[in-house]
């Protein structure tokens, strides 16, 4: 292994590394946001959302996120880093919306009559007494997708996003040594979402013996 | 009008014909990539399974290095990287290659987790009735998981047909890249594109995913 590649472009890979994870932040917020609103829109007593949450969240989740990435990159008049992270929040908003979807079904259905029987309108009803609940077995596949958007978030570099993945490919075509530079680009990627396995691991586990 | 001129120009048959082209190596290469992957998945998770020792610590070290990375570094590695260790593949089997490693570290734990939700009383009966361990995960605990199994594994063979679309960075002529061919032409060209090559991917995953479902409905 040739150290020197790591060290003599710590800059280029650690620039790399803040912006994989500031996109990935940036769409996991969009996503989770996005993906909230399709699930109640899903879920809601109205038949017109019901169908356009669905019909949103059956046509993102079976087309590939390069596809959308490349979308944003070429009908919107974005930068590669925004229109990478739009992309990666449009997609996985339709992942985290299943979760969320999920978790708000787990909640008992009379939890729902009653707060609205005090009186609560059903957005209070939803906002302050479902939401709150389902958000504890949501936090899991909210992991998962977080690892994901790491990983996906790679796709940057193919619209020149700056990401860790474009970080690697410019140093490779500088110095012709691209069988190091991808295995320190792995190492990086690595630090990221190992530790974030094992978090999402160590909840799973936990939410599975609480039940 | 002008709106619908550009869709007017680009649904052409040739174009219908290129694009059908590229979704039949897309079809392909993702076919292949699920049968491999399913073959060193399922020994990967078998041989997890049944915890022999060092082997199965060093097959978690694997996978969860692999399942940890983004497929895109893998498909880059296996195209660019490889060649300078001296191994050389053409673009369809760097990508065939590149998707297997990846798939099978996900099949791997599909697999597992389909193994382990079998009762391990099964195993204790199997060996009490006189078969060996062998023949216990053969005849009694194979036959069982695989029936559990077949759901997530369509819902994989799903995601891998979208990832195939990652291979069009080295290149690989499937139904993105032909797309791309095909709105290189003209500025105008994109959205039209976009929409067809968005619908055909979304067809087809979505008829699966709608088997999916069914296959999961019938089990619970």
């Amino acid at each position: 292994m040739d150290f020197s590649i790591l060290t003599t472009n710590m800059d280029s890979f650690l620039e790399g590394l803040k912006i994989t994870i500031i996109a990935s932040l940036i769409a996991l917020l969009g996503s989770f946001i996005l993906g909230t609103l399709l699930a109640v829109m899903r879920i809601a007593p109205f038949k017109p959302l019901n169908w356009l949450g669905t019909a949103y969240v059956e046509f993102i989740r079976n087309i590939p996120v390069l596809v959308i990435v490349f979308f944003a990159y070429l009908a919107g008049n974005f930068g590669g880093m925004t229109a990478g992270t739009i992309g990666l929040t449009i997609y996985t908003a339709a992942f985290i919306a299943e979760a969320i979807r999920a978790g708000i079904m787990s909640v008992p259905r009379g939890q729902m009559e009653a707060a609205r029987s005090t009186g609560l309108t059903y957005g209070q009803a939803m906002r302050m007494v479902i939401l709150p609940q389902a958000i504890k077995i949501v936090i899991p596949p909210l992991g998962n997708q977080f690892i994901n958007l790491v990983k996906n978030s790679s796709l940057l570099a193919v619209v020149a996003g700056g990401d860790l993945m474009y970080q690697g490919d410019l140093i490779s075509a500088k110095t012709y040594v691209t069988f190091d530079t991808y295995v320190f680009v792995a190492l990086f990627y690595l630090i990221l979402t190992i530790p974030l396995s094992l978090g999402v691991g160590y909840l799973e586990k936990r939410l599975a013996r609480s039940h | 009008m002008d709106f619908l001129a550009p869709f007017i120009e680009v649904y052409t048959p040739e174009h219908f014909k290129f694009l059908l082209e590229g979704f039949g190596v897309t079809l392909k290469v993702a076919a292949i990539s699920i049968v491999l992957s399913f073959i060193i998945g399922g020994l990967i998770g078998t041989l997890r399974y049944a915890r022999i020792p060092v082997v199965s610590q060093l097959l978690v070290l694997i996978v969860e290095t692999i399942r940890n990375l983004p497929l895109l570094l893998i498909i880059f590695f296996t195209y660019f990287a490889l060649p300078e260790i001296g191994i050389e593949m053409e673009i369809t089997t760097a990508a065939i290659a590149a998707l297997t490693v990846f798939e099978s570290a996900m099949l791997s734990e599909i697999i597992r987790s389909g193994l382990n939700s079998i009762e391990k009383g099964q195993i204790e009966a199997g060996r009490a009735s006189g078969l060996n361990y062998i023949q216990t995960l053969r005849y009694i605990i194979m036959p069982q998981a695989l029936r559990r199994m077949v759901p997530p594994i369509v819902s994989q063979f799903i995601s891998l047909l979208k990832d195939t679309s990652l291979a069009v960075v080295i290149a690989l002529p499937d139904l993105l890249h032909n797309g791309q061919i095909i709105y290189a032409q003209k500025g105008s060209y994109v959205i039209p594109v976009f929409v067809i090559v968005a619908l055909m991917y979304f067809i087809v995953n979505y008829a699966l995913s709608l088997v999916a479902r069914r296959l999961e409905l019938k089990q619970s």
